[in-house]
């Protein structure tokens, strides 16, 4: 299952907590915690009552139902909360941490603790948990997780809650940094390039594709003319399906006959 | 100077020797039979022959050529055609356009051509379709020839598949199980199509095969394989009394 | 129901089959010719957009429909077909040449993504043609000194056979023309050996290979083709923008070429024509509808894009044919009833299998 909407998942996780914890002042960590849920069940419901139904139909159909979502969690969120940016207060803004010469902004340190806790506890629930391992034999091969009797409907609602919810801890993150909006989705274009360069299906692969193009850009921006900035990502996303057309840690191998 | 010749075919898969130092050698003009048990490497056999995957070592020559490095779209034209164990059709195309499909090795006209239908490619198009058609008379398969494949019964999916190598002219026929799946009677056709398509098109005919029966009644010689090794050939009875493959067949001791 | 009585091979290989088909199309042909007459300026203005979105479609139809590779960035040939011919054009280059050398170019370009592209498939293919459209827009609205970024570039003048094409009719019927003579041209490649390796890869690469076909050869081909009939497409929707600016050709132009084909129909030529109608009129049925609806949602800036996802989820829960397999259902309703059964259009479901390698 591939999510082009995952960006907009992101979206609205963020609009859910600035407007639980901004509009209706719950405490910070309590808005936080109830908007990965109120994601999480809406990543449920929609695979319970849209994604189900096209559950063996060729990728094509997945891929431009995703991006059609996406358009419409967009214009939702339009309607909604409009589009003007808005800021997301935490209870860390403004403050920075001072190590000798390096000053660290708490809410860059919060995206860096918050991926490592993330990525750490989704390996953990792939390599450990008995759901996580049907989850992963379930993206091999839908017909034989179904004959040892791995719940495969629900396996796959899971995997949207879950992804949901990460979707919203990584909105939420990215919030106080880069001010929410409904356009905000369009940085998940490149969590996309991130995880092709991982390759699908391997958690550190995803990390290190995402701190090549975030190293890359940052180069780009200093050493090259304006433009290259935004075009780095691509271009290298470009570069590496050329040399991996499987993505780098990819362990797919040619179709048997 | 055989007609198809293995020479020390060996490949391995994540240390697995999957294909194990196997050299065969095929008559022109011959009904050749693979059999041997589950994962005896028969498949990859194949797989290696029609250029899908590249050995590790040896080399197969065909008609006085080295094909061992040549890929697959370029053996086909030298008259190479092969069926596929699961099948391997052309799902949403219909069982016409599926054996022209099969002619792709006989056009001669070229993609600009195309564009503008020119008269040529016309006069060509015929062509084909009249030498679709003879084999279309041959395997009986007029009912279906507007049928798209994914709505076909499994047993003439198989014989469509025989169909579109035909419709290649091939000189080597490589079938990978053609009888597996079907009931007794359509095994019955399938195995007079060979005797036919040997007999009366000459086709050299080399086929993967787990049913003794037709193996016995269609197949002039047989090399069994078990892990990827030759254990025994010969004539069918022969390499069926062959103790190497009755052992691989109920187990050792 | 018509039983048709085959007497010679032509029969299948022509594109009009019987005389009902020749009556039909050339009616169509007859109306569409005649419609200048009947129609004002507006209408007959919608309609020339309708025709170009159909010539984009039908070399996306191509691509996705008949070769099975998914392109997710289409509007970069479009850009780039526009581009060419504005640039090339206001060089002094006469319209036809210039129109020529656009899809030339575009088919080039178009041929580099193919072979860039050539060992990826499916979802990966779809998000390297995204990454290229992206690259395009960015490069487009850098390139100042040639495109003009984002303060434009006004497209020039045409004329054909030293006649100034001003009016709404002249542009109508050199779209027109052209649609015709792309459809017919991509009918023809369909019909022919070529077309067929192109459904043989989009069904089962393995078997293409081993009947023979070159899977490099043949997508490339097909990016080829597909990118040069999109460039003519830009071509023509230069004049009709009249002035071009990178953001005209957002991933938002991307997604409505391949809703155009999802909701015509995957894997017909007539689903083009279906889906560009759709397309074309879709902001007319919207700007009619914004009258009636209450103000804050009619007058939100995101809607369009919004009916648009909508649209292409519903078409692909429910009728994932589009409207060209809708309507062979309703056609084999009244031939076949009462005897019609759902079951007759079933789709056959297929279940993912990775092969994964330890």
């Amino acid at each position: 299952m591939v999510n082009f909407a995952q960006g907009d998942l992101m979206m609205l996780g963020a609009f859910m907590a600035v407007t639980l914890i901004g509009d209706f002042g719950l405490p910070w960590a309590l808005g936080l915690l109830l908007s990965v849920l109120a994601l999480a069940v809406f990543g449920y419901l929609l695979d319970a009552f849209v994604l189900r139904r096209v559950l063996g139909e060729p990728q094509f159909a997945i891929v431009m139902l995703t991006i059609g979502l996406g358009f419409i969690f967009r214009a939702v969120a339009g309607l909604v909360w409009g589009y003007d940016p808005q800021s997301f207060p935490t209870p860390y803004t403004g403050k920075s941490l001072r190590v000798g010469e390096i000053v660290v902004s708490y809410e860059n340190l919060a995206i860096l603790l918050g991926t490592l806790v993330l990525c750490l506890v989704l390996f953990l629930f792939f390599r450990r948990t008995r759901l996580g391992i049907g989850m992963q034999a379930t993206s091999q091969n839908q017909l034989a997780a179904y004959y040892v009797g791995i719940p495969v409907k629900r396996v796959f609602s899971l995997v949207w809650a879950i992804s949901a919810g990460v979707a919203a801890v990584a909105g939420i993150l990215l919030a106080p940094v880069s001010l929410v909006q409904p356009g905000m989705g369009f940085i998940g274009i490149k969590a996309f390039a991130a995880a092709v360069i991982g390759g699908f299906g391997s958690i550190p692969g995803a990390l290190l594709g995402g701190w090549i193009i975030g190293v890359a850009e940052q180069v780009a921006g200093v050493y090259l003319p304006a433009g290259f900035q935004e075009m780095s990502a691509y271009g290298i996303l470009i570069l590496a399906l050329i040399l991996r057309p499987q993505g780098l840690f990819a362990q797919i191998q040619r179709k048997k006959v | 100077m055989s007609y198809l010749a293995a020479l020390d075919l060996s490949i391995s898969f994540g240390g697995i020797r999957a294909v194990d130092d196997v050299s065969f050698e095929v008559e022109e003009g011959e009904v050749f039979a693979i059999i041997g048990p589950n994962g005896a490497g028969k498949t990859t056999l194949f797989n290696l022959v029609s250029g899908i995957y590249s050995p590790d070592g040896g080399s197969v020559r065909f008609a006085g050529r080295d094909i061992t490095s040549l890929p697959a779209h370029r053996i086909a034209p030298l008259g190479l055609a092969r069926t596929f164990q699961n099948i391997e059709l052309f799902e949403h195309a219909t069982v016409l356009q599926n054996l022209l499909i099969g002619r792709h090795v006989h056009r001669r006209s070229t993609a600009l051509s195309h564009l503008l239908f020119l008269p040529a490619v016309r006069r060509e198009e015929l062509e084909h379709r009249r030498r679709v058609e003879d084999v279309i008379d041959l395997l009986e398969l007029a009912h279906y020839r507007e049928q798209r494949i994914a709505n076909l019964p499994y047993g003439v999916r198989k014989v469509v598949e025989v169909g579109r190598a035909l419709c290649l002219e091939p000189k080597l026929l490589l079938l990978d199980e053609p009888t597996s799946g079907l009931n007794p009677e359509e095994s019955e056709d399938m195995g007079f199509w060979i005797e036919d398509i040997n007999r009366d098109l000459g086709v050299t005919v080399v086929m993967v095969a787990h049913d003794m029966g037709l193996v016995s009644r269609v197949a002039g010689r047989v090399l069994a394989l078990n892990e990827g090794r030759v254990i025994a050939e010969g004539s069918p009875a022969e390499v069926q009394k062959n103790p190497a493959v009755v052992d691989a067949y109920l187990g050792a001791e | 129901m018509r039983f048709l009585f085959k007497t010679h091979y032509n029969q299948d290989i022509d594109h009009l089959k019987h005389g009902g088909d020749r009556f039909w199309y050339g009616l169509l042909l007859v109306l569409v010719a005649a419609a200048p007459a009947a129609l004002g300026t507006f209408y007959l203005g919608e309609l020339n957009l309708v025709m170009i979105y159909a010539i984009a479609g039908v070399g996306l139809m191509l691509l996705v429909g008949y070769t099975g590779q998914v392109s997710l960035g289409h509007a970069a040939f479009l850009a780039i077909g526009a581009y060419t011919h504005s640039l090339l054009l206001g060089a002094g280059l006469p319209f036809l040449l210039s129109i020529v050398a656009a899809v030339l170019v575009s088919a080039l370009v178009g041929a580099g993504v193919g072979w860039i592209a050539l060992r990826m498939t499916g979802i990966y293919l779809a998000i390297a043609t995204l990454a290229f459209a992206m690259l395009t827009e960015q490069t487009i609205s850098r390139a100042e000194w040639l495109t003009g970024g984002f303060r434009g570039l006004a497209v020039p003048q045409a004329s054909l056979f030293g006649m100034p094409l001003t009016q709404g009719w002249q542009h109508y019927y050199v779209t027109l023309t052209l649609l015709v003579v792309t459809l017919l041209a991509a009918l023809n490649i369909l019909r022919s050996s070529t077309g067929r390796a192109m459904v043989a890869i989009r069904d089962s690469e393995i078997s293409a290979e081993s009947v023979g076909i070159n899977l490099a050869v043949y997508k490339t081909l097909a990016f080829a083709l597909s990118a040069g009939i999109t460039g003519l497409a830009g071509a023509l929707f230069a004049h009709r923008l009249g002035y071009l600016s990178p953001d005209a050709f957002t991933f938002l132009i991307s997604l409505q070429l391949l809703l155009m084909v999802v909701v015509g129909g995957v894997g017909s030529m007539r689903g083009v024509i279906y889906g560009a109608l759709f397309i074309g009129f879709l902001p007319q049925l919207l700007a009619i509808a914004r009258d009636t609806l209450p103000p804050q949602i009619a007058q939100a800036p995101g809607l369009e894009p919004g009916i648009f996802g909508l649209i292409l989820v519903l078409v692909i829960l429910f009728e994932p044919q589009g409207i060209f397999g809708r309507w062979l259902k309703i056609k084999s309703y009244f031939q076949l009833f009462p005897l019609y059964r759902r079951a007759t259009h079933r789709r056959q479901k297929t279940y993912l299998r990775t092969e994964r390698l330890r």
